[in-house]
């Protein structure tokens, strides 16, 4: 035998085995039958948590932002577009610890403390599934940072967004308006559906103005992805509607040559296309660079703009309200007319004052003081409106009542909001008594019928109103509210005019040769622009007093502080017998008109006679080259 | 003289064995055993093909593995079991040897030395002691009486200490453990007193504290930790675990469909072709598919049992217990870790995971099993 010991006791040893052998069969069951109970609890107790986790990995609802509407000038000039712009987002409800992760970006690239407030604001808006935005416009330093380290932040993600750009937002500041990142008032006001993946809104000026324009409509995706977050497929997609692009009236030329020509001092220039109500030009100096706006202003630039004597952040085109001063006599001369209270021959005698009956208050003509004397010894309308007589208007203003007066200007659009498509704009004031009693409770005093006469005292008007009001007076009593809209997608959006002055041609004929004496006459306010020009415009100065000026006191220019100095103002419409555009220009501090004339002249040259380079260049959508035909119809003359 | 009177008890055995005998046991093949082993690879490519990606690749590569292992296992059975018996202090000495080498000339990855370079040819050294192991320690048994005296035992527990010790230095705690384990059960189903297995239990309590202290390696330690809280380390450690329970628990009693697992398929589940596989299948096949694997797994298992209690020698019997048990070890710990019961340790799923050294080792296992169950039959006839 091989093995004595192993037959020593084969029947105990074999029970043994038998024993140990089914003792572990027992154990396996046993062993198996709990791993079962646990296989078995996961996939027939919990299969519905689990499933809906593993859905929840694998799907993930996106929204998709439509693309802002464009925004266009009259010949195609892109003023407002949209670019790529990295944005680091943060997706709530795959993190863990939002504080530590906020802490770990930190550590990786600059967050402001706007940014962190922002975020948690718009973080109880989403839902956890969305991605909420932290940083905007990454470098591509800090794009490479994120990337090394994204594996140790889950949650955090990097898109591509496109976001606003405003190729010319010095130019266009207050013409175009802005977009910038919604705000937690916003988001109360805004509908959070449509809204869903935009992180911007219009702020300001036509931006806001069109907003459910150029907005756009949401669409959404479900996605599949997997577990490094890559979209695997589209499981299910509503396209996004994209904002329309819109066509604005303004012309770049004509912005570029008011903002050059405005030269650095404070003012407004808005220009009308009185054919149509189009605002050609709507400058506000001085302006801002809108992009500083998009993506949250720093509170260093903000505080720049916002503690700036030069106020760059109000619009003066639509907000500033200033006394019109001597502008708005040739409206005053057609009230005289339409009242009949006096004829183009009607002289007054003009001793370089004015008193009323019965008051020995002397009421001066600006002209007393540079010639000791009146204009003439008896001024007539044309002369008045051309050489800015203001005892003739005192005394218009005198017969005419406050009351009357206030009804006859009515008609020119001042004392109320031109309705212009832009947002802040400022109604103004048209005195009357009634206005006065409202808004004072004080009754109307005769010698402020006097001072309204010449467009000083109570009443006020914007820059955007004269050139509506000079828009008027080009088209012989036809108002339309000014539009910065000229088409949505190509669709011409037009504004019907409405009769607010009726008048025999005459009347208009004798005020309208007046205005244009204002320029190309040799006694005319204004006739130091005439030179060389190569049509025919009709106009009116106005200087318009910052400081109250004493009843013997002399103001003289060069005591005063530039900031008390007076406004410089001036309207303007061209070419003469078939006006193409009204223009209406102020200067603060300026000095006089002779500030504002030169740049109203140097505007409407690029409307009527410059070859516009950019019109050129590009094609005007609908075919139509503006200012050209009719400048060059008038180098025949 | 009894072993040939217990066979004789059946009636109509003999008769049968004679007309079986040119088929099955010339060739020492176990036909259960190797109908259920087939079953278990064919029902492995099928889920391995989706687990892999759909790679064909993966599915050639594994299939050629599982040809080399058939082969090592008909080769295995084959060999006489009393050759086994002679040669295996041999191997256990070559195989210390070359752990000791491993220590000195090994190769490897992350920190830990388990391979040996051969001329090109990288191999573990501690595959080879997974059979030399439990054959050793029969060996050393089957010649001493049953059940073993206490010196005899504490013989046993060194010839099973060098070797763990010496891979737990690589660190392969997984692998260490799982030789450790074959080797105690060859203890086991020789028949050491309850008393010796309380005890050791008791010791494996009180060493706990000191193993945790100074012997297990921080991730260790972490994996253990992740187990008892997975939440805590959601993306880290505890990713596994969350992702491989969503799979499992998603597939439901029915599954997802082969290939359409979205956990496998779309890269949320690790290591989904390897050590998680089951997860893939529990994903895409169900409760079903894992019932279906269990049963095809108790089948081996019992079978292997079977063969243990019909072996006619001592040696075959301890063997054949230990490889029965050591593979259900694999089942068990891979099953529970994936599903979060147990710490993840790098054990695959028999015959499922992909892999070749796992295959050939496993398989060269069911080769000495059919061994076993073929030896002295020739004689006994």
């Amino acid at each position: 035998m091989p093995q004595p010991i192993h037959l020593k006791d084969p029947g105990g040893d074999s029970r043994i085995f038998i024993a140990r052998t089914l003792f572990s069969a027992l154990l396996v069951l046993a062993l198996m039958g709990m791993i079962l109970a646990r296989y078995y609890d996961l996939q027939i107790n919990d299969y519905e948590i689990y499933r809906t986790q593993s859905e929840r990995n694998r799907v993930q609802l996106q929204s998709l932002p439509p693309k802002r509407g464009l925004i266009y000038d009259r010949n195609g000039v892109l003023l407002a577009d949209n670019r790529p712009s990295h944005i680091l987002s943060i997706i709530r409800e795959r993190v863990d610890d939002l504080d530590a992760t906020l802490g770990e970006l930190q550590t990786l690239l600059p967050i402001s403390e706007s940014d962190l407030e922002n975020f948690q604001q718009k973080l109880q808006r989403r839902r956890p599934y969305e991605a909420v935005p932290l940083r905007f416009r990454l470098t591509e330093e800090e794009r490479a940072l994120l990337a090394v380290n994204r594996h140790r932040m889950p949650g955090v993600t990097v898109d591509a967004q496109l976001v606003r750009h405003y190729p010319y937002g010095d130019l266009f500041s207050h013409a175009v308006g802005y977009v910038g990142r919604i705000n937690e008032q916003e988001a109360e006001r805004l509908d959070e559906r449509d809204y869903r993946g935009t992180f911007h809104v219009g702020k300001v000026g036509v931006e806001k103005f069109y907003e459910d324009l150029l907005l756009g409509e949401v669409g959404y995706q479900n996605v599949e992805t997997n577990a490094h977050g890559r979209v695997l497929r589209v499981l299910e997609r509503f396209d996004p509607v994209p904002g329309a692009d819109i066509t604005l009236h303004l012309d770049f030329h004509l912005q570029q040559t008011a903002v050059e020509a405005l030269g650095g001092q404070r003012g407004a220039v808005v220009a009308i296309d009185p054919l149509t109500g189009g605002v050609l030009a709507l400058v506000s100096t001085p302006g801002y660079d809108s992009n500083l706006f998009v993506n949250g202003i720093s509170s260093a630039d903000y505080k720049i703009l916002r503690n700036s004597p030069d106020v760059p952040l109000f619009n003066r085109a639509v907000q500033g309200q200033y006394p019109p001063g001597s502008t708005v006599k040739p409206m005053m001369a057609m009230a005289g007319l339409q009242s009949g209270l006096v004829t183009p021959e009607t002289t007054v005698a003009d001793p370089g004052w004015y008193s009323l009956p019965g008051d020995s208050r002397r009421y001066r003509d600006w002209i007393l003081k540079i010639r000791g004397t009146g204009h003439a010894p008896r001024v007539d309308m044309h002369m008045a409106v051309a050489e800015s007589c203001d005892v003739y208007f005192y005394d218009l203003a005198r017969r005419l009542t406050i009351d009357r007066m206030h009804d006859y200007l009515l008609g020119y659009g001042l004392g109320q909001r031109t309705g212009v498509d832009t947002t802040n704009e400022r109604p103004g004031v048209l005195p009357s008594t009634r206005w006065k009693r409202d808004a004072m409770n004080q009754p109307w005093y005769p010698g402020e019928t006097l001072s309204a006469g010449i467009g000083q005292g109570y009443m006020l008007a914007t820059p955007m109103q004269l050139a509506a009001a000079t828009s008027v007076l080009a088209t012989r009593g036809l108002y339309r509210a000014p539009r910065l809209l000229r088409s949505i997608a190509g669709e011409p959006q037009l504004s019907d005019p409405r009769e607010t002055i009726s008048a025999p041609p005459a009347y208009w004929d004798a005020v309208h040769e007046s205005m244009v004496a204002v320029v190309h006459s040799t006694r005319g306010t204004a006739r130091k622009i005439g030179e060389g020009m190569r049509y025919q415009m009709a106009s009116k100065t106005g200087t318009s007093q910052v400081i109250g000026i004493a009843q013997n006191a002399i103001y003289v220019e060069s005591e005063v502080a530039e900031r008390h100095r007076n406004h410089g103002l001036f309207i303007a419409f061209a070419p003469y017998e078939a006006p193409t555009i009204a223009v209406a220009v102020i200067v603060e501090n300026g000095g006089g008109a002779s500030a504002a004339s030169p740049i109203a002249r140097a505007v409407l040259d690029a409307w009527l006679v410059d070859e516009a380079p950019v019109e050129e260049a590009s094609g005007d959508a609908s075919g139509e080259v503006p200012g050209q035909a009719p400048g060059a119809a008038l180098v025949d003359e | 003289m009894s072993d040939y009177v217990r066979q004789l008890q059946i009636p109509g055995d003999s008769s049968d064995l004679s007309r079986r005998a040119p088929l099955a046991l010339r060739l020492h093949l176990d036909l259960p055993l190797l109908l259920l082993l087939t079953l278990l690879t064919v029902f492995g490519l099928v889920v391995l093909y989706s687990a892999a990606g759909q790679k064909m690749a993966a599915l050639i590569r594994q299939g050629q593995y599982f040809l080399l292992a058939f082969c090592v296992m008909f080769v295995a059975a084959q060999i006489d079991l009393k050759r086994y018996q002679r040669w295996s202090p041999w191997f256990y000495v070559l195989g210390v040897m070359l752990l000791v080498g491993v220590m000195f000339f090994g190769v490897g990855a992350k920190g830990a030395q388990r391979w040996l370079s051969v001329g090109g040819f990288r191999f573990q050294p501690s595959e080879i002691l997974k059979l030399v192991m439990p054959l050793t320690v029969a060996w050393y048994l089957s010649s001493r009486g049953l059940p073993p005296r206490f010196k005899y035992v504490i013989a046993c527990l060194l010839l099973v200490a060098l070797p763990s010790g010496l891979i737990l230095m690589q660190p392969d705690l997984g692998t260490a453990l799982l030789i450790a384990a074959s080797g105690l059960f060859v203890l086991f189903v020789a028949g050491i007193g309850w008393s010796y297995i309380l005890g050791a239990f008791l010791l494996a309590c009180l060493s706990a504290w000191p193993v945790w202290m100074y012997v297990l390696k921080g991730y260790q330690k972490q994996r253990i930790l992740t187990l008892l809280n997975p939440e805590s380390d959601k993306l880290g450690a505890g990713w596994n675990i969350i992702q491989s329970k969503t799979a499992i628990g998603s597939g439901g009693w029915d599954g997802k469909g082969w290939l359409n697992g979205t956990q496998s398929q779309l890269d949320f589940l690790p290591e989904s072709h390897t050590d998680f596989i089951i997860a893939v299948l529990a994903e895409e096949f169900g409760m079903r598919g894992v019932l279906a694997l269990m049963g095809i797994y108790l089948l081996i298992v019992l079978r292997g049992f079977w063969i243990t209690v019909r072996a006619n020698s001592n040696f075959g019997r301890m063997v054949a217990g230990s490889v029965t048990l050591t593979f259900f070890v694999y089942i068990f710990v891979n099953m529970g870790m994936v599903a979060g019961l147990l710490p993840v340790v790098g054990v695959p799923l028999p015959l499922v995971s992909a892999g070749g050294t796992s295959v050939v080792t496993l398989m060269a296992g069911f080769g000495l099993l059919m061994a076993v169950a073929t030896a002295d039959s020739g004689r006994l006839r």
